[in-house]
């Protein structure tokens, strides 16, 4: 038991979900997108803490540096209507909205605490070699695909929000 | 680093990650923020998978390439979902999802 991996551990955790709390709390939709890139840094965190650092390196490159940003753009392209604090951000059921994801927050942690056994196993020393090779190995059709699928979302994307 | 925190602490993160994106999902007006609230289930989904890979199957590298294969295709998402935003805009002049009920029966 290391008590300092568990604080660090606790630290990034608030962190995640103090950002997720000011998302769906923030007044103005900009100050979601900002709160938004806290939890976006702290999931990077949770992969630093489960020595994951490449999916770590991948969440700040595109989460915080390609979609937060892509985010805010887009509320300040659309800034007129619901800009102003005053306007409500929530839609008339968001009690409802409320009791469903409490609901679905106890049924999950009820589910995920049991009595699971870890591996003794340890990741491969160069983890991101054999990531790598998972890619162009088993993986070699679903990584062409993704990849096709991506180049067509953004084409379209370019179409779409094209005059 | 297995020893020091539980698999369920983790699970635990991520089922709150989860259900706090579920919420701005569905309470939100405006639709960008619709869009967050899916991006945060997103994530939560993500730290589950690699959560599981680092504690069951830590030699198996399944879990990361799922991770991967899910920050791509939310990256296609989100590039997806605020162009549409950005046209509904041009041609209504609104982004709030209760006022875009074109398709409502």
């Amino acid at each position: 038991m290391n008590v300092f991996l568990t604080s660090i551990f606790v630290i990034v955790s608030v962190i995640t979900l103090v950002g997720a709390l000011g998302v769906v709390m923030a007044r103005t939709v900009f100050a979601s997108g900002l709160w938004l890139i806290l939890s976006f840094a702290g999931v990077a965190g949770l992969y630093v803490l489960l020595e994951a650092p490449f999916l770590a390196a991948a969440q700040i490159l595109i989460y915080v540096g390609a979609v937060a940003v892509l985010i805010l753009f887009a509320v300040m392209l659309t800034r007129r209507v619901m800009g102003d604090p005053g306007v409500s951000q929530n839609n008339s059921q968001w009690g409802a909205a409320a009791v469903v994801a409490a609901l679905m927050f106890i049924v999950l942690s009820l589910t995920s605490v049991q009595n699971w056994r870890p591996s003794t196993e340890s990741p491969p020393l160069l983890a991101v070699n054999a990531l790598g090779e998972a890619f162009l190995g088993p993986y070699l059709l679903p990584f062409e695909i993704v990849s096709v699928v991506l180049l067509v979302a953004l084409v379209g994307a370019i179409i779409l929000a094209r005059e | 680093m297995v020893e020091s925190v539980p698999l369920g602490a983790y699970l635990v993160v991520a089922a709150a990650l989860f259900a706090i994106g579920l919420y701005g999902a569905l309470a939100r007006r405006h639709a960008i923020a619709i869009l967050m609230g899916v991006e945060l289930m997103l994530n939560a989904v993500n730290v589950n998978l690699v959560a599981f890979w680092r504690y069951l199957s830590p030699a198996n590298m399944s879990g990361q390439v799922f991770a991967t294969f899910i920050i791509a295709l939310a990256a296609a998402e989100a590039a997806i979902g605020l162009a549409l935003f950005i046209a509904i805009y041009r041609s209504r002049d609104t982004v709030s999802v209760e006022e875009v009920n074109l398709m409502k029966w």
